[in-house]
């Protein structure tokens, strides 16, 4: 089992506030990410967990048992640290065995387990190395075997593929991705990077200045997201926003700025029957927008001058002024535009959001 | 390295280097060479056949063998073997404990407390020595080998705590936390990792620490007055000075073997040292 569950947990340092009143309810197997810009408070949230940062008020129970005093040992987790913190002096599998060591398993079932972790991992050969002697994805899965061998109630995860390059990345990712499937233990992991929270997630736990800001399904906080923020942390790239007034004109809510004047569909204005005369802040992902053709007659559409064209073979991202701001849309290879084309761009109607101007929560 | 002309390396590199290493090496050559000169060639040289004040033609052993048979020179080499070995040992388990905790543990005033152990290893041992000669009377150690061992962690431990307040700055933390994660108390987590981990800086510490005791004087001096309980700094320059009468050869000798351990100590950890004073602690 490992059920993890945050209850009004604070963390002060000082005078600073670096997390706000968490509460989260953490299902056992489920794979858990905190995502966020860096002093977001998600690392600070994970080695609270961890036992490694003492909680200023509110309560850290797994499996039902507040375990806001006990020493990191006595908590039953493995972590993975963004450095490896691989032990210099040890080998491979002196590593991987200190934990067991530590609580007195006996010689055979160490080695057992030694073998089996390093087995799943495809680091068998490596055993009788120093970590100096490996590369950077090979030490990575010495951590991640130090941390199997356990077989711990949760594992905690902080940035562990930040060190890598691009493509081990990718590839580490579906590792841990595949790893979590075949064991089922409970992980929380603690990343910077949208793409591997949503890729890696079950649940995504979206934080900024401390605060929750969503958690969600990865689909969820893409299609539906809380605010402003998530709006524009989550899905690369990120998505246009625009400020503009509400007004109305035969019936219908028009949103207008200085080079946009968008005809809402019927159903963002009946959510925006209250802010007329006010203003918002409208957000499409780039990849609603598409160069309108006939058949987008009835969508929102506005005008736009090409500043920037970018191939990227499955796709082609074009930077485009509008009015005084600019946008991003991500559209088909087929679409053969260059720089300072004036075009006409539509919205997908159904993928329209909007934010409070003030508030900046979704409406 | 430097590029381009050969001669631009010689008169860059070689020769410069050379003029360094004769600056460097001559008093060490010059100990060497009064130590293996006949008495003779010390004291007449208008005398002597042959002579040449950088060489000899006759080299003797009769210092050495002055110093082993006429004086105590065997018991201060074991004196201060022994005393400084001592001292380094009762140094290095306070200086790598209080380095730990100056650097690891989050308490009130560490940071004060590690600057106020600086400001003591500042005291000047020529100030020192007054209210320790007081204190070493008083415990009835004066003329015993333990004024010395207690003594010198006086600027010893200061020395090993800051060093290794430095070094364990530089072991990862993550280390430690993992560590801790993985079942090990604080204890058992600066026994088996943190620690061997920094065998270096120990080492470091370690070897400027023996030095340092090694060649001390001025509590030697002051402490031990009887022959037989001298150290060799002390028992070269009291017993070998006579008035104004140097016995120069044997000087030279017990200058040269007082030299001998320091010398092959450091040799021996030059590389643990060097790494030591970088902090490189490969991950």
């Amino acid at each position: 089992m490992g059920q993890v569950v945050l209850k009004g947990i604070n963390k002060f340092y000082d005078s600073v506030h670096a997390v706000k009143d968490v509460n989260l309810q953490i299902r056992d197997k489920e794979f858990v990410v905190f995502v966020g810009p860096s002093g977001c408070g998600k690392t600070t949230t994970l080695r609270m967990i961890a036992g490694l940062e003492a909680i200023s008020s509110g309560d850290i129970s797994i499996d039902g048992n507040v375990i806001n005093e006990l020493a990191p040992m006595d908590r039953d987790i493995a972590m993975v640290f963004q450095n490896y913190a691989l032990y210099p002096h040890m080998s491979v599998y002196d590593n991987m065995a200190f934990g067991l060591k530590m609580r007195k398993f006996e010689r055979p079932e160490i080695e057992k387990r030694v073998r089996e972790a390093a087995d799943i991992l495809g680091i068998g050969e490596l055993l009788v190395r120093k970590p100096r002697q490996l590369s950077g994805g090979q030490r990575q899965r010495v951590a991640l075997g130090r941390a199997i061998v356990r077989h711990p109630r949760v594992f905690l995860f902080d940035e562990p593929l930040s060190n890598l390059d691009a493509k081990l990345r990718v590839q580490m990712r579906v590792e841990l991705k595949k790893l979590h499937l075949r064991l089922g233990t409970t992980a929380i992991y603690v990343t910077h990077d949208q793409v591997e929270a949503m890729t890696l997630g079950d649940r995504v736990v979206v934080m900024k200045d401390g605060l929750v800001q969503q958690v969600g399904e990865p689909l969820e906080l893409y299609n539906q997201p809380a605010n402003k923020f998530v709006a524009g942390f989550i899905g690369s790239p990120a998505m246009n926003f625009a400020a503009v007034t509400v007004t109305e004109a035969n019936g219908s809510l028009i949103a207008v700025n200085s080079g946009l004047r968008v005809k809402l569909p019927d159903e963002t204005g009946q959510r925006l029957r209250g802010h007329i005369g006010h203003e918002v802040t409208l957000g499409v992902r780039p990849e609603d927008l598409t160069v309108a053709d006939t058949a987008d007659l009835d969508h929102p559409c506005f005008d736009a001058v090409i500043e920037v064209v970018e191939q990227l073979g499955s796709e082609i991202l074009l930077d485009m002024r509008v009015g005084e701001g600019v946008m991003v849309a991500c559209v088909e290879p087929t679409v053969r535009v260059k720089v300072r084309d004036k075009l006409r761009v539509a919205m997908r109607p159904s993928k329209l959001h909007v934010f409070d101007a003030n508030t900046e929560a979704a409406i | 390295m430097i590029e381009g002309a050969r001669w631009r390396k010689w008169v860059f590199f070689y020769v410069p280097m050379a003029l360094f290493l004769i600056f460097l090496l001559f008093p060490f050559y010059w100990m060497v060479i009064t130590s293996v000169r006949p008495d003779g060639e010390l004291y007449r040289p208008w005398n002597s056949v042959n002579y040449n004040p950088f060489w000899t033609w006759k080299p003797t052993l009769d210092h050495v063998r002055y110093l082993f048979e006429e004086t105590l020179f065997a018991s201060w080499l074991w004196n201060t073997t022994f005393i400084a070995l001592a001292s380094t040992a009762i140094s290095l388990v306070c200086g790598v404990f209080a380095g730990y905790a100056l650097s690891r543990l989050n308490f009130p005033f560490a940071g004060s407390l590690g600057t106020g152990i600086f400001i003591t290893y500042l005291v000047p041992q020529t100030l020192l020595f007054i209210p320790l000669a007081e204190i070493v009377r008083n415990y009835r150690l004066g003329d015993t080998p333990w004024s010395l061992i207690l003594t010198y962690p006086t600027f010893l431990i200061p020395f090993c705590t800051w060093l290794m307040m430095g070094y364990f700055k530089a072991v990862p933390k993550e280390l430690e936390e993992c560590a801790r994660i993985d079942g090990a108390s604080r204890w058992q987590a600066m026994l088996y990792i943190v620690i061997p981990v920094a065998v270096p800086g120990i080492l470091s510490a370690g070897i400027f620490a023996f030095t340092l005791s090694w060649n001390e004087f001025i509590y030697a001096l002051v402490f031990l007055s009887s022959p037989q309980q001298k150290t060799v700094p002390v028992g070269v320059t009291s017993e070998l000075i006579r008035g104004d009468v140097f016995f120069w050869g044997p000087l030279m000798a017990g200058a040269l073997l007082g030299s001998i351990p320091v010398a092959v100590a450091y040799s021996f950890f030059v590389e643990h040292y060097v790494a030591g004073l970088t902090g490189s602690v490969k991950g």
